[in-house]
């Protein structure tokens, strides 16, 4: 077990490296760099002088050594626009993103694994099939497509919930939130349902097909045979053996909610670290998009790294394999 | 004797895409008090759906469509899916064929045993945790603490059927239907989990309906045979004279069939021909285009009658007592029976 | 023996043989068309793509030639008539009076030729990767699998944006985006079923007809690990377009001079809180009509190709 920790953490680093070199060769070796990181208003005395100062004018191995050693230090460089370390900036936004996401996670879970068991288990149904129905809709509509519906539906025509931004924030261990205030909920419906329908609809197909799967099962039959009533099978046969793969899947998918918050929040003007990249990206704030991605590859391959050691904790017959190698 | 289980013409259908599958096609049968049943049959034969027949286990498209089965004097098809439901497990137990795919492998052992007692009766974990203790026991399992906090992966496929077992005695039911329940596992543990289960129905009483397709194992272990053909049976009574006498040509064909010290060195025989399609089953007897002795009377379907005394059979030309003296030394017709080298 | 025994002898066996005709094609397609959501899906795809192709036959208005334009039919609710005797505006119009029903006929032709390009293109490269991991095995194969393994970790829609963040805007490179951020697909796709079929007999017999690598690969190897290549991709090609429209939408896809169906929801998004919600709405339907139309016929096709399913 201890050697398969080790060496699932070996393989993040590796691929934390592989992502490093990648943004590196992107920014110092095919693009300009002094493009990329020098503000385009800049005149020319200050872009020698940042030059100098960056060191773009040493050859690429320096440059690279200097990139590793800034990237340890969390210093990805500094804002065009906000004169401030892009790291400090995105680290800001970071909260509201992650409550976001957090939110659509839960939400994903909460109404999709029902549904996908309900579906599941009476697939010809007029029930399931539109619940099979719906999770195609959820699945092959555009993010920002059903969330310019829902504004549409329910701010536009409705008048129930508001379009955009994040609403009354109350302080929570020292990080904004939203979820505690009337207001703050009201603003986090629409955009945290956004985000999670796509997932909702992975979750209940996922869900589905392991339901019928299991179902199929001979110690299905055979709890059936002992007299259990459906509600223990359900409940504990059943989505003991399901929950395992849907979770392990939907903890995997939590780093692509990260990156999907980034469409949600510029449609719903949600002042999280998606919203800020778009942003930069409009005002050619470079330094921020390498230091938005740096972090975001951080944190996923730390989920990813959590969510794979969670997996074998949790199923009894991957531990054994793996004691067993 | 009063009958434990009695059942009469069972019929339970499959209604699929392509057509309606009579698995279970006129079954009848009956068993007292502690009493062990043979229910033999080739693969297809619907032995097994009549087991979950009983139970109201037939899962869709199938259904029973048709004839009673009665359990201790009350129906079973007319009591509900709840009436079933507390029999299932309390009354009637049942075994299934392979150890590996029965335990659910995310559950602990003593979460299975305890969900089973708890299902039935009214007690404290701790007690229902007692009893699968002492079932585990029962079944022969040492070190039964430490097993009842182990997963289903970590027991080899003999010691997962004792668990089954131990499972299916935790309210030491009136019936146990073990399916095949030795067929997936190494000979000698099958020898062990034969004399395990006959030990445990004689000492509590339980009457036992052993399926297979084996006609070797239950000779030597069940007081009454069935032999099941295409949904059928075709032949019923007690085992000794059923062996010694089968009065369906099919029977005696599968007596033939199974190698014996005696015929050593001989040829072995074996039924030709394939066992029909439940979709399409021949008109009449489904055995005529097996038998040896079929003719046109057999374009009828025969009854299941009693043709010597507790001798049932559904078959016109029934081997007569001087016929069925020596079944086998007596080389059928070719066309019936072919020869094969063992 | 003579010739004409050997005939002869042959003769019953070819005879029988035109009576069970039932390729796995014909069983596949008859199997497809047993559906009639995914035929009626198939119908309106391979409508969509006609009219995108036609669009300038088709069409009321070239929406980007400003001479064809009117400001004062700017922001006309759907069915409206022109101000200056022009035709009537079905779907309306924007600010500054395009016809939206041109435009998104337009739109739909960037949208389905950066899809179909760069699908082309990823599948190029992914088959020859995944083909020469599963072909080659060893280390070559865990090197190939590694970059795969590496990308899919990532979502799509991040590497995606923060490359055309990096480049800039344009046609040509979200092209090249969507075929960097899909070919891993393909690449996995093909290699976990080239990997079976490798290990069969027919592969060892090309061997031993001493063959050349790429014969057998291209030849004998990849036609049987089509269909698993042909579901994904479907899946993709849908997949393919909500992923531009996505990026385009944020503004990061194609430029404002060759808009996609994304990039007109996007203009029309401004407009969306004041009430002009055709300007947004009516892109936004035929780009949700093309993906689900494409995935009724992934969804059957992945039907009609899994064996497990089939009786």
């Amino acid at each position: 077990m201890i050697v398969y920790i080790l060496r699932r953490i070996g393989q993040s680093l590796v691929a934390l490296a592989a992502m490093a070199i990648l943004v590196f060769i992107g920014v110092y070796a095919i693009g300009n760099p002094v493009d990329i990181l020098i503000n385009p208003e800049a005149n020319q005395a200050e872009i020698a002088a940042t030059t100098a100062r960056l060191g773009l004018d040493k050859p690429l191995w320096e440059q690279f050594a200097r990139f590793v050693a800034h990237l340890f230090q969390g210093d990805l460089g500094t804002s065009f626009v906000y004169g401030r370390p892009a790291t400090e900036i995105i680290l800001q936004r970071l909260p509201a993103t992650m409550e976001l996401a957090l939110t659509a996670l839960v939400l994903s879970l909460v109404i999709g694994v029902p549904l996908g068991v309900y579906a599941g288990l009476k697939p010809d149904s007029i029930g399931g099939r539109s619940v099979m129905a719906a999770s195609i809709l959820g699945f092959s509509l555009p993010n920002f497509w059903q969330g310019l519906l829902m504004i549409l539906i329910f701010a536009v025509l409705l008048g129930w919930l508001p379009a955009g931004g994040r609403g009354e924030t109350v302080e929570l261990l020292g990080i904004r939130v939203s979820f505690l205030t009337v207001d703050g909920l009201r603003h986090m419906i629409l955009p945290a349902l956004n985000l999670a329908l796509f997932k909702m609809s992975l979750v209940i197909r996922l869900t589905r097909a392991n339901t019928r799967e299991v179902c199929l099962q001979e110690y299905i039959k055979f709890a059936r045979a002992k007299g259990l009533s459906s509600t223990r099978i359900v409940l504990v046969h059943i989505l003991k053996n399901i929950m395992i793969p849907v979770v392990t899947i939907l903890g995997l998918e939590l780093g692509s909610m990260i990156a999907f918050a980034i469409v949600t929040e510029t449609v719903f003007a949600w002042p999280g670290m998606g919203k800020l990249l778009i942003d930069s990206i409009n005002l050619l704030d470079r330094p921020v998009i390498v230091a938005y991605l740096m972090l975001t590859v951080v944190i996923i391959v730390t989920i990813n790294l959590i969510v794979d050691l969670l997996y074998s904790a949790l199923d009894p017959r991957v531990r054994l394999s793996q004691v067993k190698s | 004797m009063t009958a434990l289980l009695s059942i009469k013409d069972l019929r339970t259908y499959f209604f699929t895409d392509d057509g309606v599958v009579k698995a279970v096609d006129g079954v009848s049968f009956s068993l007292a008090r502690g009493q062990i049943l043979g229910l033999v049959g080739e693969s297809g034969s619907g032995k097994s759906v009549t087991g979950f027949s009983l139970l109201g286990l037939v899962d869709p498209p199938g259904r029973v469509v048709g004839g009673s089965i009665r359990f201790d004097g009350k129906d079973l098809l007319t009591g509900g899916e709840p009436a079933l439901r507390a029999l299932r497990g309390k009354r009637i137990a049942m075994i299934f064929q392979d150890p590996m795919m029965t335990l659910n492998p995310v559950l602990r052992i003593d979460t299975q045993m305890i969900e089973t007692v708890l299902a039935h009766d009214n007690v404290s974990r701790t007690e229902a945790l007692k009893r699968a203790r002492d079932a585990l026991v029962m079944v022969g399992i040492s070190s039964p603490d430490e097993r009842l906090q182990s997963y289903p992966h970590q027991f080899s496929g003999g010691m997962r059927q004792r668990v089954a077992i131990a499972i299916a005695m935790l309210h030491k039911p009136d019936l146990i239907i073990a399916d095949e329940p030795t067929t997936a596992l190494d000979v000698t543990i099958q020898a062990q989990i034969l004399a395990e289960v006959q030990k445990l129905c004689a000492e509590t009483g339980t009457a036992l309906i052993w399926i297979t397709h084996d006609l070797a194992i239950v000779s030597g272990l069940a007081d009454r045979l069935a032999v099941m053909y295409a949904g059928r049976v075709v032949e019923e009574g007690e085992t000794a004279r059923v062996i010694e006498r089968p009065l369906h040509p099919y029977t005696k064909g599968l007596i033939a069939s199974v190698p014996q010290g005696k015929t050593r060195g001989a040829r072995l025989q074996q039924i030709s021909g394939m066992p029909p399609s439940l979709r399409n089953l021949p008109k009449g007897c489904a055995f005529r285009p097996r038998c040896s002795r079929a003719d046109e009377a057999c374009l009828e379907e025969p009854a299941l009658e009693e043709k010597l005394p507790d001798r049932k059979t559904r078959c016109f030309h029934p081997w007569s007592l001087d016929d069925a003296r020596d079944t086998r030394r007596q080389a059928p017709s070719k066309d019936g029976m072919a020869e094969t080298t063992t | 023996m003579s010739d004409d025994a050997f005939i002869s002898g042959l003769a019953p066996i070819a005879a029988a043989k035109p009576v069970s005709i039932d390729t796995p094609l014909r069983r596949i397609v008859r199997g497809f068309f047993e559906d009639r959501l995914a035929v009626f899906g198939l119908a309106i795809f391979i409508a969509i793509v006609l009219v995108a192709i036609f669009a300038p036959l088709i069409a009321p208005q070239n929406p980007y030639d400003l001479a064809q334009l009117d400001v004062l039919d700017g922001g006309l609710p759907p069915g409206s008539a022109s101000m200056s005797g022009g035709g009537i505006y079905y779907l309306g119009t924007d600010e500054q009076g395009r016809d939206m029903l041109s435009a998104i006929l337009y739109g739909l032709r960037i949208s389905l030729l950066v899809a179909t390009v760069s699908l082309a293109f990823a599948i190029v490269i992914g088959v020859t990767a995944g083909t020469t991991a599963a072909y080659f095995g060893g280390k070559v194969d865990s090197l190939i699998m590694r970059v795969v393994d590496l990308q899919l970790s990532f979502p799509a829609i991040l590497i995606a944006l923060i490359l055309l963040a990096l480049w800039g805007r344009g046609v040509d490179k979200v092209i090249i985006a969507l075929v960097i951020v899909q070919w891993a697909y393909y690449a996995r796709t093909v290699r976990s079923s080239a990997i079976v079929e490798a290990r069969k007999d027919y592969i060892e017999a090309a061997h031993c007809l001493a063959l050349s690598h790429s014969r057998i690969m291209f030849h004998h190897l990849l036609p049987n690990c089509l269909p698993p290549l042909i579901v994904v991709a479907t899946v993709q090609i849908a997949q393919a377009i909500a992923l531009e429209a996505t990026l385009s939408f944020l503004g990061a896809g194609v430029p404002i001079t060759e808009p996609s169906l994304g990039l007109l929801i996007a203009n029309g998004y401004n407009y969306l809180l004041s009430g002009r919600y055709w300007v947004s709405l009516f892109p936004g339907v035929a780009l949700v009509v093309t993906i689900v139309a494409i995935n009724l016929v992934g969804d059957r096709l992945r039907d009609v190709f899994n064996p497990r399913l089939q009786k």
